[in-house]
């Protein structure tokens, strides 16, 4: 068959959002190590406002979680729907759109964070018109994606899919609600919900942002690259359905617990508390799962830097879903809550889960997509030792400080006065504050490399043209083994 | 017949239509139960003696409060612990936050919380601490803000379309209120109207509360 008339996978854009993606986060990772210097030196913003700690630190969870995470979710979404489907993408064009509509609400977002349009909402910071616009190109998104299943040529759905189906209707859901607001101005909106109401609004957005954007989304990752790169079936298909459905009901219970002991009502805690509890057993399934997996091939850690990558985030991930349950407790979340605990627990995740995991699904992809090998092997595996060094140094110094401070805060004497005045606990953080810099740099270090290492890569060189293979319908397994027939042909 | 999880899956994976309406009907179940009871809730969003509307001053204060980021690094929210109420004030209570939009709880305290500030410290100590937090607390790391001194309170937006669209929300301000806010504004700069708003922070709480 003549290759034109052929139709082949659309992997331009993949690339295009990965580099985006890994622009930002260097720039984001940039923004946070300023934000630890900040702390230990106040006057490093020069007495320029848009410098200031409460206007970048906004900028620096935006430029994480929707330039380097959403970026980096789109790419491996499209190019692993494409491969588990094997059918090219559904409207390529809005693909593009897609693809940079994104990248210019990161941009301007964060420049109208600087300027000190917020919302205040945790991650929700964007003012309306950038709401607007989220929704618009969340929408682009999701028809790109179920169209792209839609005219899938393998009868069932592959698991990655549900989690990135997951991500879509439900980050959609949350957005729409939390931001539900009166318009102003152009830069102000007030919350159509007051109080304590916007509070619980809020926390149910918030957490389960984490949930099935930070969760479900790269766990959409771990489903289809683990396995590829482990060149395994899924362990289990069993409990991949049933830890899927299982975290898809129970974590929009779990919002509650960062509202412990505030003006909301007790149950609602409570219940908040309970759920988070339970989400550990759909958690712990899924890294389970991962983990048996990749059991099959552990020869292949010792070689294979993406894969590394991709099971050391598991781990993290691991962790980090027993450390949330534990901080739901209310005893516990008394001493955590409103510490640095808080910014370590969400470091562990966001260093150890999110980044290793999207570095370990970049290092898979981007040797595939330009068809030929990494730039530097051995560059990939010192990110590797960085990025681990700098997670684990993060973590220590923020479990440091917010241990101390949830302590020394309630510390009282035998007379029933307080220990501790403010300001003691604080000046006692110059050294957890001097590590967790010393931590960021590091993890940031590791990131240029690897930006580096993959621009090495990509640089002067197109995509090169994979045509999905010809598929026969009933292969037996395809629901859990994206090896059986996924993948698709290379052609020169 | 029997129920079975497994197969009923099977059925979803291979409909995306059905799979689609699955993972938005099973992940609003928690919504519904759990978040969308408080939102008819009269004891968090009815008025009381403890409630404060802000004034056009005061509003105009919270949003350069706002706009700033404090609540990146001050809670507004005191939790009825004993170590807490002694070192800020009595706890925090859901009818105060009732014209509140958005809610300032926080979620970090870099800095000490702000929800009963209010009086506890005067004004010219706020603006020697606002334009530079080391003239009065030796080894702060708050950032300092200068330029709130220059900035004018009347660049924070038309108050009279703020206090319109709370109005649409519930919160009783009068046409007169309404018709006097700018007025109310002028000659202010936004440190002035920030240190107004820190003032009367907490203190709307009624006297058998304390």
């Amino acid at each position: 068959m003549n290759l034109e008339t052929r139709e082949v996978y659309h992997d331009g854009v993949v690339k295009r959002l990965v580099q985006f993606s890994i622009l930002w986060a260097v720039v984001g990772m940039l923004v946070g190590v300023y934000l630890a210097a900040e702390l230990l030196w106040p006057g490093l913003d020069f007495g320029q406002y848009w410098l200031s700690f409460g206007r970048i630190r906004p900028l620096h969870t935006n430029g994480i979680i929707f330039g380097f995470g959403v970026s980096a979710l789109m790419a491996t979404a499209f190019y692993s729907v494409q491969r588990t489907s094997n059918v090219p993408l559904f409207m390529p064009r809005l693909a593009w759109i897609t693809c940079y509509g994104w990248q210019v609400v990161v941009l301007f977002g964060g420049l109208s964070l600087l300027a000190g349009w917020t919302s205040t909402k945790e991650y929700a910071e964007l003012e309306w018109p950038f709401d607007i616009a989220i929704t618009i190109l969340w929408v682009c998104f999701a028809v790109v994606f179920f169209g792209t299943i839609a005219n899938r040529r393998i009868k069932n759905i592959y698991v990655s899919n549900w989690f990135y189906g997951g991500l879509i209707i439900v980050i959609a859901m949350l957005h729409i609600f939390n931001n539900l607001a009166i318009p102003v101005t152009i830069d102000k909106s007030y919350s159509i919900y007051a109080g304590a109401q916007d509070a619980i609004i809020q926390w149910w957005y918030g957490h389960n942002a984490v949930g099935f954007l930070l969760t479900g989304g790269f766990l959409g990752m771990v489903y289809y690259f683990l396995p590829k790169q482990a060149n395994q079936p899924i362990w289990s298909y069993r409990l991949s359905v049933v830890s899927f459905w299982a975290f898809t009901y129970t974590y929009i219970w779990a919002g509650p617990h960062h509202l412990h002991y505030n003006s909301i009502p007790e149950w609602v805690q409570s219940l908040g508390m309970v759920m988070s509890l339970i989400l550990l057993a759909p958690s712990w399934a899924t890294m389970i799962n991962g983990i048996m997996t990749v059991s099959k091939a552990w020869r292949k850690l010792t070689v294979d830097p993406a894969l590394k990558f991709i099971v050391l985030a598991l781990a993290f991930y691991g962790l980090a879903t027993f450390e949330g349950p534990m901080m739901a407790i209310r005893s516990v979340n008394i001493i955590s809550h409103f510490t640095d605990w808080t910014i370590g627990h969400v470091h562990s995740g966001a260093l150890g889960w999110n980044a290793m995991i999207t570095y370990g699904t970049f290092y898979f992809m981007v040797p595939r997509m330009m068809g030929k090998p990494l730039h530097s092997v051995r560059l990939a595996n010192i990110h590797f030792w960085l990025a681990l060094t700098g997670t684990i140094l993060y973590v220590i110094a923020m479990w440091g400080a917010g241990v101390s401070q949830g302590l020394l805060w309630l510390s009282m004497d035998d007379l029933g006065e307080l220990s501790y005045s403010f300001t003691d606990v604080m000046a006692s953080m110059v050294p957890y504050y001097a590590l967790r810099l010393i931590a960021g740099l590091i993890f940031l270090t590791g990131t240029i490399l690897m930006a580096y290492n993959l621009l090495r890569t990509m640089y002067g060189l197109h995509t090169v043209t994979v045509v999905p293979p010809d598929v026969i319908d009933e292969i037996k397994g395809t629901a859990h083994n994206p090896n059986a027939v996924m993948g698709g042909e290379v052609t020169a | 017949m029997k129920f079975h999880g497994v197969t009923l899956h099977r059925k979803l994976e291979k409909n995306m239509g059905l799979l689609i309406f699955g993972i938005l009907f099973v992940s609003a179940i928690g919504g519904l139960v759990q978040v969308l009871p408080s939102i008819f809730q009269d004891s968090l969003r009815k008025a009381t003696e403890n409630s404060h509307l802000y004034t056009a001053v005061e509003l105009t204060g919270r949003d350069v409060y706002i706009k700033e980021g404090c609540h990146v690094c001050h809670s507004q929210q005191i939790r009825p612990l004993l170590a807490e109420v002694e070192r800020y004030g009595p706890y925090s209570r859901a009818d105060e936050f009732v014209y509140d939009r958005p809610f300032l709880w926080g979620s970090k305290r870099t800095g000490p919380d702000l929800h009963r500030v209010g009086g506890k410290y005067s004004d010219d100590w706020h603006r020697a601490h606002l334009i530079n937090p080391r003239n009065v607390v030796n080894n702060s790391i708050m950032p300092a803000y200068p330029w709130l001194e220059e900035w004018s309170a009347e660049d924070m937006g038309d108050i009279q379309l703020k206090m319109q669209a709370l109005q649409k929300l519930g919160h009783p301000y009068t046409e007169e209120q309404i018709a006097a806010a700018p007025g109310e504004l002028e000659g202010l700069s936004q440190m002035d109207v920030l240190i107004i708003y820190l003032q009367i922070l907490g203190t709307g709480l009624a006297e058998e509360y304390r």
